[in-house]
């Protein structure tokens, strides 16, 4: 005997789930409004998506965008990753606990304070800014993601099973690669797709770190707004909301993947 | 602690003796053995030598040092001080992969990843075998230990026994000098852990491996092991066969931790070389034991006497030494023994253990009911210490 939900359970959800999603929606719709005034519905059409193609400032912004994205979510995973591997297998270690909440840190840190504290250094180190300082950044920003990621599948890992591997003949450097990363693949996998995301999103930190040449494409849409929204910029933030939801919902599965039998 | 030849102790495989033999050199040899875990020292001193071909048993309590001497052993721990050597060459500084010895893991440590026929292939590959070698040696062991049919399955689609068999499996395809089982039987239920020893044992005698088994649990360390060494706190309290640490233990300690044991305190009045003589307040006519080593006049001694060993009477029997008066207090009932708890005048209770040989008692024992113990002076055993 279950009931379905009541008439308040369902009002709290649609208003909450409306709260959330009810911008992004008419921002997905708009983006195929045939009108070129972006709150005037003027018919369906897919035409900002074709001249979004023909925009090469856009397209550039999208390029150096997903090249910082790959670059620094593969830097912080592997940083990341290490970090997690020293923090539960070196034990109890003088400074653990200094260690683990510094790396924490930037999880709660202001990103305005850490765009600038990024930029002072670069500019008293007179690194030129540009795509390198903004890659840095990033990964800055989504190490400590990818760290908690990782380490929550490595507490749960039991570490007799790289000592069996070591027991029956292999290297550490093997018993890790044969049999510690299979295990904490999908973890890894999960905090590459996290870093990723984060990075491709980021505007505040980006801003600060940025150079010539390097504009990403929340800089772009971010300077392009100021000028008046055009239906270009509802197209392509469709875009980019398909590509950051695709990231999300993969972090969910592989995470699910992992929590199934089998550890 | 030397046995008894007059006793004629019983052994399992009493041709098997190498230990007893001056000129055979052991496979393994700790020399003074110690390792300190921050302030605590976990293995104090530890001398001992395992010879090829033998089932040998580290037996003790949790904490008592024994998977810690195991371990270092297989190399995941250095000793701090002391040697071991594995057929006279020195294993220090000699990480884990290099060591022909390999371990079963107490919680199989099976790989979740790897289907059952390549978790065994595992330690095979590591040396290089050729591919067909390694196809032959894996299902040899696959046929060894009864899992034929589950070479594709993984590790969680396995129960806890085929688990347990799939990780003895993995230990032994590459072929060490020596395996190691640490708790080896500890997760499985108590009917498949009382197959699993004896199979266990046939399995050592069928391959002529040398095996080093860790536990805490007496029996299996009994059913299994040529010699069993009792730990207690980072010591060797006692080796020998498992007859041996049962009915001549060299200890207070040892004499508990196997089994039970009724202990009288006594004072020794007469030493004969072959009976010694001893007075307690609970026994009016005395003790008596059969005991070769000397024990000085006048000191303090234990008497030993294991509950089956105890004869339970309902008429008095004729005053002699080693008898005892109480009443019953309590009967446990196990089906194929029962275990009388007989308080004595003094307060103390002493166990007494009978085999139900037959399914009717003429005159069962009850309750309350007025009872006299006897042993034989060769049941009890002396102990100093």
């Amino acid at each position: 005997m279950r009931r379905g939900p009541s008439a308040f359970n369902i009002a709290a959800i649609t208003l909450g789930m409306g709260f959330l999603y009810l911008p992004i929606v008419l921002l997905v719709i708009y983006s195929f409004n045939a009108s070129r005034l972006v709150t005037v519905w003027g018919g369906f059409s897919t035409r900002w998506y074709a001249s979004l193609f023909q925009n090469e400032q856009l397209l550039a912004a999208a390029w150096v965008t997903l090249r910082v994205a790959f670059v620094s979510a593969t830097l912080a995973t592997v940083l990341g990753a290490l970090a997690a591997l020293g923090l539960v297998r070196a034990g109890r270690f003088r400074g653990r606990t200094l260690f683990s909440s510094m790396t924490y840190a930037p999880l709660v840190m202001p990103e305005v304070i850490l765009g600038l504290s990024l930029l002072l250094l670069f500019v008293s180190v007179g690194l030129p800014r540009g795509f390198w300082t903004v890659t840095i950044a990033h990964t800055t920003l989504t190490l400590c993601y990818a760290t908690v990621v990782v380490q929550a599948r490595l507490v749960s890992f039991d570490e007799a099973l790289e000592e069996a591997a070591r027991d029956l003949g292999a290297p550490p450097w093997k018993a890790f690669v044969l049999v510690t990363l299979p295990n904490i693949a999908p973890a890894v996998a999960a905090a590459w797709m996290l870093a990723f995301t984060l990075s491709l999103d980021d505007l505040v930190i980006a801003s600060f770190t940025t150079g010539p040449g390097a504009t990403t494409l929340p800089i772009r849409i971010y300077s392009a707004v100021r000028l008046g929204v055009s239906p270009e910029i509802n197209a392509i933030s469709t875009l980019l909301i398909g590509l950051v939801a695709t990231g999300v919902i993969a972090v969910y599965l592989l995470n699910m993947r992992r929590r199934t039998p089998g550890a | 602690m030397n046995a008894k030849p007059r006793l004629n102790i019983g052994a399992v495989r009493s041709s098997f003796a190498p230990w007893a033999d001056p000129s055979a050199s052991p496979l393994v040899r700790f020399e003074a053995v110690t390792k300190r875990f921050g302030g605590e020292t976990a293995v104090d001193a530890v001398s001992l030598d395992i010879y090829e071909g033998e089932f040998f048993a580290l037996l003790g309590p949790s904490g008592c040092g024994k998977t810690t001497l195991m371990r270092m052993l297989a190399g995941f721990e250095t000793p701090d001080a002391g040697r071991i050597t594995l057929a006279g060459q020195d294993l220090a500084g000699r990480p884990p992969h290099l060591r022909p010895v390999n371990m079963m893991f107490q919680s199989y440590a099976l790989f979740p990843h790897l289907s059952v026929a390549q978790n065994i292939a595992f330690g095979l590959r590591q040396q290089k075998k050729p591919k067909g070698e390694v196809a032959a040696r894996v299902d040899e062991m696959l046929a060894l230990v009864r899992l034929e049919g589950l070479a594709h399955r993984k590790p969680d689609q396995l129960s806890g026994g085929q688990r347990q068999r799939v990780a003895l499996a993995r230990a032994i395809a590459p072929k060490p000098r020596m395996l190691l089982l640490d708790e080896p039987l500890g997760a499985l239920d108590r009917k498949l852990r009382e197959e699993t020893q004896f199979e266990l044992m046939a399995l050592q005698q069928r391959l002529g491996m040398t095996f080093l088994i860790v536990t805490h649990d007496q029996e299996e360390a009994m059913i299994t092991a040529d010699r069993i060494a009792v730990m207690r706190a980072g010591q060797l309290a006692q080796i020998g066969r498992p007859a041996e640490v049962y009915e001549a233990p060299n200890s207070r300690y040892v004499a508990d931790f196997i089994g039970d044991v009724n202990l009288f305190e006594a004072r020794v009045t007469e030493d004969d070389g072959d009976i010694i003589r001893l007075a307690s307040p609970e026994a009016p006519d005395g003790l008596e034991a059969i005991e070769d080593d000397e024990v000085p006049v006048g000191s303090t001694a234990w008497l030993a006497v294991r509950p089956e060993k105890m004869r339970v009477h309902l008429d008095p029997p004729p005053p002699g030494p080693n008898r005892l008066e109480g009443q019953v207090a309590d009967i446990g009932y196990l089906g194929d023994w029962t275990t009388y708890l007989v308080e004595l005048p003094g307060g103390r209770t002493i166990r007494a253990a009978r085999a139900n040989a037959s399914r009717v008692v003429e005159r069962p024992v009850d309750w309350d009911d007025k009872v006299w113990l006897t042993f034989a002076p060769d049941s009890a055993v002396v102990l100093t210490q």
